[in-house]
């Protein structure tokens, strides 16, 4: 199993729900995150004062899929997300050792 | 009734029903400006110290209202001592000799006092704006004492009091209250922030309002408020009072519009915090102004605000002094504006006798104003930054490090304004803190019977 952890653009999280859906994916994680990449944050003016916004608001969306399914739906957030300007965000996974289903007690493959 | 109250003061002056009436209503609008201007500054601080910007502007309505009552109102309005104009004498401590029968003008004198009351509330609060994040309570509650005493009192005299040297010897109009309200909240505010020191964060971080329906419900409030303010200084229901109603209304529009218009075209918004502080600004510099200009003076006192207050507010990071929530940038420089136009703008239908540069007045009016906005700016500054000294000396003033990034209200007042999120219900954020001043203490285990067990 994998882990697929997406910090994408807050406005863009519908469209990669979406798209989740689309390809079957049963259910997802969705916390509110802020941080910078190589963009920096960016400049911001209020009240006639500027301001270095280091921190810019993301949706952090994490995914836990079967190892087959990872790149796919790795993809389809990538392509979801995309709007080709900066700070569109990062998508990574990581190996999952194992998952439990708390009602069931299912485990593995079975619990997604 | 009217034999009732008739009969002992037969030979005193008249009480005007009318007049009293509307001064009654005028007093009551204006002790809502100080709670308006709660939610005002309240909304405009970040979401962790909302409770402690409203409990400056509360504790102030009470605090300012004993020490009137003790003192100040015998101070600013009793005979003047000395025959200086500088402080009135004793005559009426603790409200002596003020009773139903007295009568100041055509009101009853109890009315009178409770409308100047109503003044000192507001301006001491005001200058809450300026230590915004960052004051101890104890200090403020203390500061409030001294300062009305101190500074408010003597410069209502000197402007205010019939035998006052502003309006008496100098000769300077200021209606109600562009010097004594204004620029002496101003003023005072730019001194403690300077004692105070700025914000952590300051300049670095934007610090946004954490809740903008808050400023703008505050700014109608005020706004409501301003007419019992100005349109009551008249102390009468008459025609000058009208005029300053429609000229509050003119300018506060003007002021609005002024700003908005700056800050579309400077920094590609027209937002709500500039619709609050600038109809804010207009009806700051019409104060003084509203019985001394026509309502196209009053558009002018008003437009001129809002455009300058506009990029006075930004003032504060060039000089590094966080006067946080624009008590100078609004407040003062609104002031100063809308007293010194009356130099330019007074006219004769509306003063009765003085006019501006503008209306044939000559230079003479432009520089009475001019002194008395530096008088009682100086007055209140010096005087200010000694009590604000003193008392960050003798108590300390500014809130620890630790206090102000916690948040006053969970650490100076021990509540939170807002329950966030599932996993706080129930329990202040942060308060886990073992020994913190704030801690809540742990519950004891509740006994198990949940339907849901």
């Amino acid at each position: 199993m994998k882990l697929v952890i997406a910090v994408v653009k807050p406005h863009k999280l519908d469209d990669v729900k979406t798209a989740l859906q689309e390809r079957g994916v049963q259910g997802l994680t969705v916390t509110e995150a802020s941080g910078y990449g190589r963009q920096r944050g960016h400049t911001e003016v209020y009240r006639g004062a500027e301001y270095r916004v280091d921190l810019v608001p993301k949706a952090r969306i994490e995914v836990l899929v079967e190892d087959a399914e990872a790149d796919a739906v790795v993809d389809a957030v990538v392509e979801a997300a995309r709007t080709g300007r900066i700070g569109d965000g990062k998508v990574w996974t990581l190996p999952v050792d194992t998952a439990v289903r708390v009602r069931t007690g299912e485990r593995g493959p079975d619990a997604l | 009734m009217l034999l009732l109250t008739a009969g002992p003061a037969a030979h005193a002056p008249a009480i005007d029903p009318g007049d009293t009436a509307w001064l009654l209503a005028a007093t009551a609008l204006v002790l809502l400006m100080t709670p308006g201007l709660a939610l005002f500054y309240g909304g405009m601080v970040r979401s962790k110290s909302v409770l402690n910007m409203f409990m400056m502007s509360f504790v102030s309505i009470a605090l300012v209202t004993v020490v009137w009552l003790v003192a100040g109102y015998t101070l600013a309005f009793g005979p003047d001592a000395g025959g200086a104009g500088l402080i009135g004498d004793l005559s009426h401590l603790g409200m002596h000799g003020v009773g139903p029968h007295d009568v100041t003008g055509h009101v009853p004198t109890p009315l009178f006092a409770a409308f100047e009351l109503s003044f000192a509330v507001i301006t001491a609060a005001l200058i809450s704006g300026a230590v915004a994040d960052r004051a101890r309570f104890g200090a403020w509650t203390a500061f409030v004492v001294l300062w009305t005493l101190a500074v408010y009192v003597p410069v209502a005299h000197w402007v205010f009091a019939p035998g006052g040297w502003v309006t008496a010897r100098l000769h300077a109009l200021d209606y109600a209250g562009g010097t004594v309200v204004e620029v002496c909240s101003g003023a005072s505010g730019l001194a403690l922030a300077m004692v105070l020191g700025p914000r952590i964060g300051f300049r670095k971080e934007a610090m946004r309002p954490h809740n903008l329906p808050l400023v703008l419900l505050g700014a109608g409030l005020l706004w409501f408020g301003w007419f019992g303010f100005n349109a009551g200084s008249a102390l009468a229901a008459d025609g000058i009072a009208a005029s300053a109603f429609l000229n509050t209304q003119a300018a506060g529009c003007a002021g609005l519009l002024g700003w908005l218009v700056v800050e579309k075209r400077r920094d590609g918004h027209a937002t709500t915090l500039g619709a609050a502080s600038g109809s804010v600004a207009g009806l700051v510099a019409i104060t003084p102004s509203c019985g001394s200009v026509d309502l196209l003076g009053a558009v002018a006192v008003g437009l001129a605000a809002g455009v300058v207050c506009s990029y006075a507010v930004s003032w504060k990071f060039r000089w590094g002094v966080d006067d946080s929530l624009d008590v100078v940038g609004v407040h003062m420089v609104g002031g100063v504006i809308g007293t010194v136009l009356i130099g330019l703008l007074a006219t004769r239908t509306m003063t009765g006798g003085a006019r501006g540069l503008l209306y044939g007045g000559g230079l003479g009016q432009l520089w009475r104003q001019a002194v008395a906005v530096a008088a009682v700016g100086a007055y209140a500054f010096a005087v200010t930054y000694g009590i604000g000294r003193a008392l960050e000396r003798a108590v300390g003033f500014r809130a620890s490090e630790e206090e102000e990034r916690t948040g006053l209200d969970l650490t100076l007042h021990a509540e939170t304004a807002y329950d966030h999120g599932v996993l706080t219900h129930g329990t202040a954020h942060g308060a886990l803190h073992a020994g913190h001043p704030g801690a809540v203490r742990p519950a004891p285990p509740a006994p198990d019977r949940s339907p849901f067990a």
